[in-house]
């Protein structure tokens, strides 16, 4: 149906030019989440400081961009009175901007961990971090390509391919639980390690409910309730050693 | 619902009521049902076999772009067309109960009109005073008690949320109301004779936005009573006031279906262009 096919222009140009306006807040919004998220990893995995507190001062751009998004669209309901594909579109940008905002928020959490596990001694490896931090960034990118181009089969292939992140956030869990019994010490890094994963993992789901919201309003039906789930660190028990 | 709005109520629909529909609240039972409905003025083929069904006690909108047919199938469903030489229905409309199909010419349109109301786009009160311009279909019923008269027409005009404003000048010509109070008049002179279904052709169009707002609330009051069926040119009123949308385009129904679908989540893109403001 609709979104896929051409659509052709409004007949109040005006309006058109409205709606080009919001999704090019919206991808500029998305970029700059994108780019928080890849620089609190970088950072993290360098060990630098500096672009860490670049990350945590960034945050507040991501917030000025929600506000400015949320005001227009509720300026786009009032003097539009948009209906289908339009409102669609501008209740979906709604919440996008607001899952961003919510991913900006665990990026700046992790860049000031990051500040914190500079000082610390460094343990074990952070190969999972970075191939969870790269499937969160390509899904949140496959997400907000998919609003972009109004391409709801991108944006079913994110709300699909949660499920590794998940995975990789369990090993990770498993290990950090284990250097902690190991050595006491190992503790505050491995809590705040721990915090980033859970950081990383949460951007991974919100970057999924903007894939659904991308399909609700490319297609105008919302996708299934239950989407497939790998994390199940909930349930996850250690015992210490001579337990 | 007030106590007078009450008192218009049509008797209960004699449909029987068959074991199916009780046990499901949702069953829907048509009130008017278009078979194959075909409609011409002459050689030109306005309407071109329609097929739709009218909730019965629902308000259903018709919306469409100019020309589109919507109001050529209103004015079918109380034999408008009949005034006019050359016109010619073919197929279906049946209403229910009895199962009548009204735009058969061998029916009386008179008949039709009794159970079909209908007000239009300017407000048409009669050269008359305010009392006789609803009595006057209960006149023409051959209603002649002055107490029944007088009782129906109060009736009429409190379920049109006009009594309060014309009790007192109830003498007056019709014609010297606002406009909003005259639509409301014509309102009230449709229900005096307790029609079973109400046909609005554009209503509110003539109308300011507060005038509009107390005649799209009467529609919903009406809703349940009687089975509403409104043209309109206004989306945003079709959104507000109806459960049903059927939207027309070139003498056909392109898309009907639940109102909150329609404007929400239309499935043809026809329809989507056009209430999003893309058609041609």
């Amino acid at each position: 149906m609709a979104g896929e096919t051409t659509t052709p222009a409004h007949t109040v140009r005006s309006y058109d030019q409205d709606l080009r306006r919001l999704r090019d807040m919206v991808a500029r919004m998305g970029g700059l989440a994108e780019r928080q998220v890849a620089d609190a990893t970088t950072a993290l995995i360098r060990r630098d400081t500096e672009l860490a507190a670049e990350v945590v001062r960034r945050d507040a751009e991501l917030d000025r961009l929600e506000r400015e998004i949320e005001a227009f669209c509720v300026r786009l309901l009032a003097l539009r009175q948009p209906m289908a594909q339009d409102l669609r579109l501008i209740v979906g940008a709604m919440k996008i901007a607001h899952a961003l905002e919510r991913i900006g928020d665990y990026a700046r959490n992790a860049a000031k961990r990051a500040i914190v596990l500079a000082e610390q001694p460094p343990i074990g490896s952070l190969n999972g971090f970075q191939r969870m931090a790269r499937l969160v960034q390509e899904n949140l990118k496959g997400a907000m390509d998919a609003l972009v181009h109004d391409d709801a089969t991108r944006a079913d292939e994110v709300w699909a391919s949660d499920q590794s992140v998940d995975e990789i956030y369990n090993g990770i869990f498993r290990e950090l639980l284990t250097h902690m019994m190991e050595d006491p010490r190992n503790i505050t890094a491995a809590t705040h390690l721990l915090f980033i994963a859970k950081n990383l993992e949460r951007i991974g789901d919100h970057a999924t409910n903007i894939a659904e919201t991308v399909h609700y309003a490319v297609r105008g039906d919302t996708l299934p309730e239950e989407r497939p789930k790998a994390d199940s660190s909930a349930s996850a028990v250690v015992r210490p050693p001579g337990d | 619902m007030n106590e007078a709005a009450a008192a218009l109520r049509t008797p209960p629909p004699v449909v029987a009521a068959d074991a199916a529909a009780e046990a499901e609240p949702r069953a829907r039972r048509a009130k008017l049902r278009c078979r194959d409905f075909h409609f011409y003025y002459g050689d030109f083929h306005a309407l071109k076999g329609i097929n739709l069904s009218f909730e019965e006690g629902a308000v259903t909108a018709l919306i469409g772009p100019s020309g589109c047919g919507k109001s050529t199938l209103l004015r079918s469903f109380n034999r408008m067309h009949d005034l006019y030489p050359g016109t010619r229905y073919e197929g279906e409309v049946v209403m229910e109960p009895y199962g009548v199909n009204i735009v058969d010419r061998r029916v009386d349109a008179m008949a039709v009109r009794m159970r079909v109301g209908m007000v239009f786009q300017k407000p048409n009160p009669f050269p008359k005073s305010i009392y006789e311009n609803v009595a006057y279909g209960l006149r023409l019923r051959g209603e002649r008690r002055r107490a029944v008269l007088d009782e129906k027409v109060e009736a009429a005009l409190r379920g049109a949320a006009l009594w309060d404003e014309v009790k007192d000048r109830l003498r007056e010509p019709g014609t010297a109301l606002s406009g909003g109070q005259q639509q409301r008049l014509c309102i009230a002179r449709a229900m005096a004779t307790d029609p079973e279904v109400i046909l609005f052709d554009e209503p509110t169009s003539a109308l300011d936005p507060v005038a509009t707002a107390k005649i799209e609330d009467l529609v919903q009051q009406l809703a349940g009573r009687v089975t509403v069926v409104i043209v309109t040119h206004n989306m945003q009123q079709a959104a507000r006031v109806s459960q049903y949308t059927a939207f027309m385009y070139l003498g056909e129904v392109v898309e009907f279906g639940e109102t909150g679908q329609i404007f929400t989540a239309p499935r043809v893109q026809r329809t989507q262009d056009y209430i999003t403001g893309r058609f041609g």
